[in-house]
C-alpha cells in the first residue's frame, strides 16, 4: 500500500500544529517518522488514520484521494496505528482482546468461543509468538501486550502499521523480538511507520525516514544516506554542538552517600556503593535487572531486607520518603506523568509540593514566600509556560522534567537520584536537563543517574555502576568504559 | 500536543471556564430570583434566616465531604456517624453528665468514628466507598443497641432535672445571636475555617495533592495515611456537631437521625463543581451546592410542591448543575 500525504494543515483552537506536512510511505518499507517532541508526528499519524480531521491538504492511498471519517473506517482500509499507551483491555484475556467489537458469533449473537480461539491460535502461531490466548492481558508483559496489539492489526489484515515509540517500555529481548517481526512482516509487504526518539533503533530498522519540524515537512532520506548529525540537525533545525556538555573543573569533594550490602530477597543483593560530592554515577543495566528497585528502596519508598544507608558518614534509618527526603535526599521519577508530577495542577502548586515547609510558616502558606520560589524554578529552568499557573499537563515533555527538576532542587538535596532523567524528553530540552545535572554536581550535589540509554550514561557519569539480575555486577570510572565493557557487565559477564 | 513554543504560552481564561468555576454561584442567584419573584413570603428575613439554619444540616457535612471527596475519598457513614454521637451524647445526659462534657464526648466520638473509616481506607486497604459502607452498617447498628431501638426524649428537661444548667445544650440548636441563629453562625464560622484550611494551609496543599496524584504526592514526602485518616476524621467531626444541633433543636435523640444525609452532603459536593475523582473542587462551591438544596427545599414547600415531585424536581437541578460543569 502506497501513501502520500501532502500540504497537510491542521490547528487546534488558535494553536497550529501541522502547517504542510506530509511524507510519503511506500509499499514494504519501514519507514521512520521523526522529530523533537511537538513536531506533529502523532497528529499527522491520527489525521491519517481518521481520529483527527484535517484542516487542509491531501491524503492518497494507492493513487486515490480518500478521508477517512474514524479510525474504524481507516483500519477497514489495512490502516492500524498502534498507540504507544496500548490499546487494551487489561482485565480481558488475550482472545477476547483480539475480538473484540469483531466476535465471530452463532445464532443470536452467541459469541462463538471454539472458532474465535481456534482463528486466535492461527494468527498466534502465524506470527511466531508464544502467548497463550487464554491468559489475562494484565499477566502478560509490556511486551507480550503490545505483540498482541500487532496480533490484532494483522487479524483485520493490516497492510500499514504505525507505531508510535513501540519500545519505550520493552526490554531488550522483547525489543529484539519486535525487530525480528517487524522484518519478517516488511518481507510480506506490509508497510510500518516507526515514530522513535532513539537514533540506534532507526538505523538499525529502517530503510527511509522523513523528518517534520514545529508541524512542517523538513525532508527524506534514505537510512543509508544519512548520518545522526544530519537527523539532529534536521530536527532542530541548528547546529547542537557537543551532545554532552561538558563538566569542566568541578572539584569531587568528600563522600555525601554511602550505601551497604542493600539486600531484599531476590530483587537485588548485597549492593554497595557510594558517590561523592559533585560526582556523578551513572547506573546503567538492563530493563528489569532491579536498578529503580535498589532507588527506590534507598529513597524509602520500597522495604528491604538488611542493608545500610550512611548519610555523610552518618548511618540513616530511611523507612519511609519522608526520613529519605530529611536526610537529604531528592528523587526524580522514572514516570513523571504518574509519578513525578500533579499533572492537572500548575507549576508553582507542583514545584512547592516538595517544599511546602519552605512555603508557609506554621504550616500557613505564604504567597510571597511560594510565588518566589517559584519564579526562581521557572527562571533557573528556563520552563517555557505562561506564569506560575501553566498546568503541567500542558507543557511538553521537557519542560514538565524541569519542573520536577526544580521541585526537587530546592529540597536543597544533598543526593539526587535520577531515574531516566531524559526519557520522552527531545535533543533540545535533553542538553538543558544535562546542563543543569552539571550545574547540581558543581554545587556538589551527589548524584545518581539511572538510565537506559548507553551512551548518555557514558557520556555524563564520572562513574558508571552496571547491575545484572538484582547485583552490581562491576563499578567503572567513566574514562576507561565504553558501550562494550558495559553491555558485558550488564549481561552478567565479567571484564 | 505540547507546542509549548506558541499556542499554550496564551492561556486567557475564557468567559466559558469562569462560568463553569462559579456556575453554582449562578444558578443559586437565578434560583433565588426566580423563587422570590413567585412567592413574596420567601424574601422576608425571617424565611432567609429559616433557610440558612435549614441549611446548616447538610451544610456542616458537606464541608467534611468535601475534604474526603478532595481526597479522593467518599464517605458514606456520615449520617449513621451523626446518628452515633447523638445517640451517645443523649444516653450520658440521662445519665446526668454535665452538658458541655457529654456534647464535647459526642464530638470526640464523631472523630473517632471517622478515623476508624481512614484506617479501613488506609491501613485496611479498603476502597473508600466499600469501607465507608461498612462503617455505615455497623454505626447504625450500634445507635439502634445503645437506644434499644426507642427516642430518647425531653432531653433538656432531663438535663435540668439532674441539676445541669440546660442552656449549653439548648444554645447549640435553638440559640440566637443578634437574631442569627446559632447554627447559622456556625456554618458560616465553618466555612472560613474549611477555606482557610484548604486555602492557604499546607494541610490544604496535602489533600489536593493526595486526590490529584497520590503516588507522586507520596514521593514528595507527603504521607498519604496520615492525610486520608484526618479528612475522615474532620467528616467524622462535622458529623457529630451536625447530630448534637439536630438533638438540641429535636430536644430528643433517636437512632435514625441523620438518615439519608450521605446523599444530600454528596449532592452538595457535586452540584459545587468538585471532581468526584478528587483533586479539585472548592469549598466556596459546595456552600453554595448547599444553598441551592436549602433554596429549592424551601421554595417548594412555601409554594406547595407535592413531595413527590420535589424530590424529582431537586435531581432535575442536580442533573442539569452537573452536566454544565462537564463542559468546562
Amino acid at each position: 500500500m502506497k501513501i502520500e500525504m501532502k500540504g497537510i494543515n491542521k490547528s487546534f483552537g488558535s494553536n497550529q500544529v501541522l502547517k504542510d506536512a506530509g511524507f510519503v510511505l511506500e509499499n514494504g518499507e519501514v519507514h521512520a517518522l521523526m522529530g523533537e517532541n511537538g513536531a506533529g508526528k502523532s497528529t499527522l499519524m491520527k489525521i491519517l488514520t481518521g481520529v483527527y480531521t484535517r484542516d487542509a491538504g491531501t491524503v492518497i492511498v494507492d493513487g486515490k484521494e480518500v478521508v477517512y471519517k474514524s479510525p474504524q473506517e481507516a483500519e477497514k482500509a489495512g490502516i492500524v496505528f498502534i498507540y504507544q499507551e496500548l490499546n487494551v483491555l487489561f482485565d480481558l484475556t488475550v482472545e477476547e482482546n483480539l475480538f473484540m467489537g469483531k466476535e465471530i458469533t452463532k445464532k443470536f449473537g452467541i459469541c462463538d468461543k471454539k472458532a474465535m480461539r481456534k482463528k486466535a491460535q492461527e494468527a498466534m502461531d502465524k506470527m511466531g509468538v508464544k502467548i497463550p490466548i487464554n491468559a489475562v492481558m494484565s499477566d502478560l508483559s509490556v511486551g507480550q501486550q503490545q505483540m498482541v496489539e500487532i496480533c490484532k492489526a494483522l487479524m483485520v489484515d493490516a497492510k500499514v502499521l504505525i507505531m508510535d515509540e513501540p519500545t519505550a517500555a520493552l526490554t531488550q529481548s522483547e525489543t529484539e523480538g519486535l525487530f525480528k517481526l517487524i522484518k519478517s512482516l516488511r518481507k510480506k509487504g506490509v508497510s510500518i511507520v516507526y515514530i522513535s526518539h532513539r537514533m540506534e533503533e532507526i538505523f538499525e530498522l529502517c530503510d527511509r525516514i522523513t523528518i517534520l519540524r514545529d508541524g512542517t515537512y523538513v525532508g527524506t532520506e534514505k537510512i543509508k544516506d544519512i548520518n545522526m548529525d544530519d537527523i539532529v540537525r534536521m530536527m532542530i533545525g541548528r547546529e547542537i554542538g557537543e551532545r554532552y556538555p561538558k563538566r569542566d573543573g568541578i572539584e569531587i569533594g568528600k563522600e555525601i552517600i554511602r550505601v551497604e550490602g542493600l539486600t531484599k530477597g531476590k530483587t537485588f543483593k548485597d549492593v554497595n556503593f557510594s558517590v561523592k560530592a559533585g560526582e556523578v554515577l551513572g547506573v546503567s543495566g538492563l530493563m528489569g535487572a532491579g536498578r529503580t528497585e535498589i532507588m527506590k528502596a534507598i529513597f524509602g519508598n520500597l522495604s528491604y531486607d538488611s542493608g545500610k544507608v550512611f548519610i555523610e558518614g552518618k548511618e540513616m534509618k530511611i523507612r519511609s520518603v519522608r526520613d529519605a527526603i530529611e536526610a537529604g535526599i531528592g528523587f526524580i521519577t522514572e514516570d513523571r506523568k504518574t509519578e513525578g508530577l500533579l499533572l492537572e495542577k500548575s507549576i508553582a502548586e507542583n514545584i512547592e509540593l516538595a517544599n511546602l515547609g519552605k512555603v508557609s510558616n506554621k504550616s500557613v502558606l505564604s504567597k510571597k514566600k511560594g510565588a518566589e520560589l517559584v519564579k526562581k524554578g521557572i527562571d533557573e529552568f528556563h520552563i517555557k509556560c505562561f506564569g506560575p499557573q501553566h498546568e503541567c499537563a500542558n507543557l511538553s515533555g521537557g519542560n514538565q522534567q524541569k519542573v520536577v527538576f526544580a521541585k526537587w532542587v530546592y529540597t536543597d538535596p544533598k543526593v539526587l537520584i535520577m531515574d531516566e532523567p531524559t526519557r520522552g524528553v527531545d535533543i533540545g530540552a535533553k542538553k538543558e536537563i544535562y546542563s543543569v545535572i552539571n550545574d547540581l554536581a558543581a554545587k556538589g550535589v551527589a548524584i545518581i543517574m539511572v538510565s537506559s540509554e548507553l551512551p548518555e550514561v557514558l557520556g555524563m557519569s564520572d562513574r558508571i555502576m552496571v547491575v545484572h539480575e538484582g547485583k552490581v555486577t562491576g563499578i567503572i570510572d567513566a574514562a576507561e568504559a565504553d558501550q562494550e565493557k558495559v553491555m558485558t557487565l550488564a549481561t552478567g559477564g565479567t571484564l | 500536543m505540547g507546542n509549548t513554543s506558541t499556542a499554550t504560552l496564551k492561556n486567557k481564561k475564557s468567559w466559558i471556564s469562569y462560568i463553569g468555576e462559579y456556575g453554582a454561584f449562578i444558578a443559586l442567584f437565578f434560583l433565588v430570583i426566580v423563587i422570590s419573584v413567585i412567592s413574596p413570603e420567601f424574601r422576608t428575613t425571617g424565611n432567609l434566616l429559616n433557610v440558612l439554619r435549614q441549611a446548616t444540616f447538610n451544610g456542616l457535612i458537606a464541608f467534611g465531604m468535601t475534604c474526603v471527596i478532595l481526597s479522593d475519598g467518599i464517605d458514606l457513614s456520615v449520617g449513621s456517624t451523626l446518628a452515633l454521637s447523638a445517640v451517645i451524647c443523649a444516653k450520658l445526659l440521662m445519665e446526668g453528665v454535665p452538658p458541655v462534657l457529654a456534647m464535647l464526648i459526642a464530638l470526640f466520638t464523631g472523630t473517632l468514628l471517622g478515623v476508624v473509616s481512614g484506617l479501613l481506607v488506609t491501613k485496611g486497604r479498603l476502597q473508600p466507598f466499600i469501607a465507608t459502607l461498612i462503617t455505615m452498617t455497623a454505626y447504625r447498628g450500634l445507635a439502634f443497641i445503645l437506644t434499644d431501638g426507642k427516642p430518647i426524649s425531653n432531653l433538656a428537661r432531663t438535663i435540668e432535672t439532674e441539676g445541669s444548667d440546660s442552656f449549653p445544650f439548648k444554645l447549640i440548636g435553638k440559640g440566637n445571636f443578634c437574631k442569627v441563629p446559632i447554627p447559622a453562625i456556625l456554618l458560616i464560622f465553618a466555612l472560613v475555617v474549611f477555606f482557610f484550611v484548604l486555602n492557604k494551609t499546607t494541610f490544604g496543599r496535602k489533600v489536593y495533592a493526595t486526590g490529584s496524584n497520590a503516588k507522586c504526592a507520596k514521593l514528595a514526602g507527603v504521607n498519604i495515611t496520615v492525610t486520608k485518616v484526618i479528612v475522615y476524621a474532620i467528616s467524622g467531626f462535622m458529623s457529630a456537631l451536625t447530630g448534637l444541633i439536630l438533638i438540641s433543636r429535636l430536644d430528643s435523640a433517636q437512632p435514625t437521625l441523620g438518615d439519608g444525609y450521605e446523599l444530600d452532603a454528596i449532592a452538595a459536593v457535586a452540584l459545587g463543581g468538585t471532581s468526584m475523582s478528587g483533586g479539585r473542587g472548592r469549598i466556596t462551591g459546595t456552600f453554595a451546592g448547599v444553598l441551592i438544596i436549602a433554596v429549592l427545599n424551601n421554595g417548594m414547600n412555601l409554594l406547595e410542591v407535592s413531595t413527590y415531585y420535589q424530590d424529582v424536581i431537586k435531581a432535575a437541578v442536580i442533573l442539569v448543575a452537573v452536566l454544565s460543569d462537564r463542559k468546562r
